[in-house]
């Protein structure tokens, strides 16, 4: 309880410094109109001008959660302007990647773990992967899955898949292979077999690594699907309200946008945390 | 004449190492008759542990024969022969003290009913009787140390390897560890493999002292104990008990001027 | 007679599987073979490509051969080249170095204040998190559509993951390091350069080099919300568009070298840096 005060004086300054940004980054265009209808604003009415435009090029925290409350809560949710309507389209884009992609990591890492050949042959890959910026492949992919009949869901998911995977890999091997020497060697002084080690070992000593990298994966999974809307022709998801309000100059819909996508990453992280706090509890392994 | 439960002759072991050979056991002769507590002491690295985890199976000599009950060592381990305990006591932090001990219960296929006796029974001889429930990291160090005892016990192993099972903990628990100890092994009659590197300990615990001496490892001198083997605590002031421990002390010293 | 196509694709794959396999098995512990294993594997993959391509006609809009990629590869060097140093020279590492710079100072600024820490720290974690990427658009907006946009996307894209692990470092110290330093009757600034910063280099590191692969991706991804007709991310979606893909993953091979070069010369600074790391002594 001690962190709120300081936590909250930190988002109290951040507030402060945007509204004043705001009236530093929106003033020129103020002063133009003021200028066109030859007349000069006094200091007052500038900042109420620089806080109330429509197309501000920094929109006022108000003015973001105005526009929020507009295509949230004020709206109808099967709206095609309502942000829960997009965030839907993202949300369910992004779990069905993050599920098969962690899936296959999962499946990868135990093979991996116990194919000395795999292990070799994959791991290096895996682990070089996570240096390439993976994300760029996206409207390639996007395009030719198109282009063969498959749109809608699926190849968002499947860009979301692949980027929550390499974590995912990485962490459960590291995670599978977190017993030490001692503990191994305690199996095969009772003669446990390879799948008993595994279940009751090597398994539970992975939780806590594996819930580190699905914290990532599901970030990750979110930011592939986002990106995964961008292409020209999408019309539906939080990334594509991004793109379209960037075209159009729509400053408060693309800071609305961003907000939706900041809650729901967070609300993601959130959940997977919750999920690691209950697990790990009922392991005895959050003290 | 019937043949030593743990029969090592000439047991040589030498560790391929990135800076070229380590000879870690050279020519160990040793017989370890049924229901013996056998110390090893010796200077750290001078293949205690080595040694343990030969009869173990765990490492396997380069030179030289060791059986464990008539068989080899692997044989052994598949058999079922023997507990080990480590230094550390390893237990499971997901599991509780009750689960952790059925452990090895499960991987041998013992029956539910048979695991719930045979844990109740253990936890009893390590005097947890009541702590079943709990999970590990609620217990204190030598607390969590008798229950990877009792761990040991669970299942019906004729032999106890003990690696420093009491290296970690504090003088005072060491004692009443050591006195549990001694009445468990007169209890269940076992025979006790046991390494440490104090001379006290060693003295007062064992029927016969295994002195070892480092570089390479080798048996400097075997040491029959002239203690009887019901043993007060206060044992250790007695004349016997130090002319003991001073032929260990000797011979410790001869191994590392050697 | 596709039947018999896949089966050779098949063959070809088991073959060179059970080479690796055995290759896997006599000696992971040599060196040369330890380096061999991931190569072959990595060429079995392209070889299965190609013939994939092939033998099956796969169409170059949905997946180019291997060799139709490096043909275009050396034909377009110069566009590469161009369009390299449009997002990665100018617009990755300009704003790489400036978002790592600001956030180490910063963490060293708030470093002698807990209320800051307190503060900054669990607000710097949650922005970690957060689909950053996000923010291109405004950025264009604001910067215009020529590199100082996408390196000001670097910018905000490295600076919390750098920020976080900085201050995070800046804390790892033992209780017993410090109180050996307040024996020496050491000043702040002592103790900060003498024990805080070498003792927080390995986070630091840490920090970095996640940050190496967020830039690429802000300075790649800024670009499909607008940019100059150069740059990696514009010559990507451009060519998605015209369906042109061998130019496309040709890009895509030069930003997988980039990022692995990139990486690479981070973790070779980190080496020599935190040699005394136990994770650096292998
Ligand atoms: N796995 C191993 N690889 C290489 N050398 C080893 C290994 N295990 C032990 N050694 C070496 O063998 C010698 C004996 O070790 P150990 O049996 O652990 O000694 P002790 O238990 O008496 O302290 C030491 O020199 C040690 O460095
Ligand atoms: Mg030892």
């Amino acid at each position: 309880m001690t962190k709120v005060v300081p936590v909250l004086t930190v988002i109290v300054a951040l507030v402060l410094i945007w509204y004043a940004a705001a009236v530093g980054m929106n003033a020129q265009w103020a002063r133009d109109q003021a200028a066109r209808a030859e007349t000069t604003l006094g200091f007052g009415e500038l900042v109420v001008d620089t806080w109330s435009q429509d197309r501000p090029v920094l929109p006022a925290p108000h003015q973001v959660a105005q526009g929020l409350y507009d295509s949230v809560l004020a709206i109808k949710p099967t709206s095609k302007r309502s942000l829960v309507y997009h965030g839907w389209i993202t949300l369910s884009a992004t779990l069905a990647g993050f599920g098969i992609g962690t899936l296959a990591g999962i499946a990868l890492a135990v093979g991996i773990v116990h194919s000395r050949a795999m292990d070799m042959s994959v791991m290096p890959w895996a682990i070089a992967s996570q240096t390439i910026p993976i994300l760029a492949i996206a409207p390639m992919i996007i395009v030719v899955l198109n282009s063969i009949g498959i749109s809608g869901l699926l190849p968002k998911a499947i860009i979301s898949a692949y980027l929550s995977f390499f974590p995912v890999v990485v962490g459960m091997v590291k995670g599978l292979r977190a017993p030490d020497a001692m503990q191994l060697d305690q199996m095969r002084t009772w003669s446990a077999t390879n799948s008993q080690t595994f279940w009751r070992l090597r398994l539970p000593s992975s939780m806590p690594y594996l819930f580190a990298s699905l914290k990532v994966a599901i970030a990750a999974a979110l930011v592939g699907t986002i990106v995964a809307e961008l292409p020209a022709g999408a019309t539906r998801g939080l990334g594509a309200r991004l793109l379209s309000g960037s075209y159009y100059g729509q400053t408060v819909q693309i800071w609305s946008a961003l907000f939706a996508a900041a809650a729901l990453a967070a609300a993601l992280v959130v959940i997977v945390g919750l999920i690691e706090r209950g697990v790990l509890k009922r392991m005895g392994m959050a003290q | 004449m019937k043949t030593p439960v743990i029969n090592a002759k000439g047991v040589c072991l030498t560790f391929e190492t990135n800076d070229g050979p380590v000879q870690a056991l050279k020519d160990v002769d040793l017989g370890i008759e049924r229901g013996e507590f056998v110390s090893f002491i010796g200077p750290s690295g001078c293949g205690k542990t080595t040694f343990l985890r030969c009869i173990a199976g765990l490492e396997v000599p380069t030179g030289g024969t060791l059986t464990v009950n008539g068989l080899t060592p692997d044989e052994a381990r598949k058999a079922r022969s023997y507990g080990y305990v480590f230094q550390a006591a390893g237990l499971y932090p997901w599991r509780t003290i009750a689960g952790n001990i059925k452990l090895p219960l499960e991987i041998m296929g013992y029956s539910k009913a048979d695991q719930e006796k045979r844990v109740e029974k253990v936890l009893g001889l390590v005097e947890l009787d009541s702590f079943g429930k709990k999970f590990p990291w609620q217990l204190s160090g030598g607390m969590q140390q008798r229950a990877s005892i009792a761990r040991a016990l669970a299942f019906d192993a004729d032999i106890l390897l003990m690696d420093e099972p009491f290296g970690a903990l504090d003088e005072i628990v060491r004692d009443h560890l050591n006195e549990q100890l001694l009445a468990l092994w007169a209890r269940t009659q076992k025979t006790i493999g046991f390494v440490t590197h104090s001379i006290p300990e060693a003295v007062y615990l064992s029927t016969k002292i295994v002195v070892m001496s480092p570089r390479p490892g080798r048996i400097a001198e075997v040491i029959e104990s002239t203690l009887p083997r019901e043993r007060p605590l206060d044992i250790r002031e007695s004349p016997e008990f130090i002319a003991l421990a001073h032929r260990v002390r000797e011979g410790l010293r001869e191994g590392h001027d050697a | 007679m596709s039947l018999l196509k896949l089966l050779v694709v098949l063959a070809v794959w088991g073959g060179l599987w059970a080479l690796n396999a055995r290759l896997a098995a006599r000696g992971h512990h040599i060196r040369a073979i330890r380096l061999a294993v991931p190569v072959i594997f990595g060429l079995t993959l392209v070889l299965l490509w190609e013939m994939v391509v092939r033998l099956f006609g796969v169409s170059s809009v949905i997946l180019p051969a291997p060799s139709a990629i490096a043909q275009r590869f050396a034909a377009e060097t110069p566009t590469l080249w161009i369009d390299f140093v449009q997002t990665m020279l100018k617009g990755a590492l300009s704003g790489y170095v400036l978002g790592c710079g600001a956030a180490f100072v910063t963490a060293v600024l708030i470093d002698r204040s807990p209320f800051l820490q307190a503060g900054l720290l669990p607000v710097g974690n949650f922005v970690a998190a957060l689909p950053i990427v996000g923010i291109a658009p405004i950025l264009v907006m604001w910067f215009g559509f020529d590199w100082h946009s996408k390196a000001a996307v670097v910018v905000v894209m490295v600076f919390f993951p750098v920020l976080v692990n900085t201050v995070a470092g800046l804390q790892a110290t033992t209780a017993m390091q410090r109180d050996l330093m307040h024996t020496y009757a050491a000043s702040y600034w002592q103790g900060l350069v003498k024990l805080r910063l070498p003792a927080a280099m390995p986070f630091v590191f840490n920090g970095l080099k996640i940050a190496t692969t967020l830039a690429l991706i802000g300075a790649i991804v800024a670009e499909f919300f607008g940019s100059p007709t150069r740059g990696m991310g514009f010559r990507i979606s451009t060519e998605v568009g015209r369906l042109g893909l061998d130019m496309v993953w040709a890009e895509i091979t030069v930003a997988a070298i980039a990022g692995s070069v990139f990486y690479g010369a981070v973790s070779l600074i980190e080496k020599g840096v935190t040699f005394w790391h136990p994770s650096q002594r292998g």
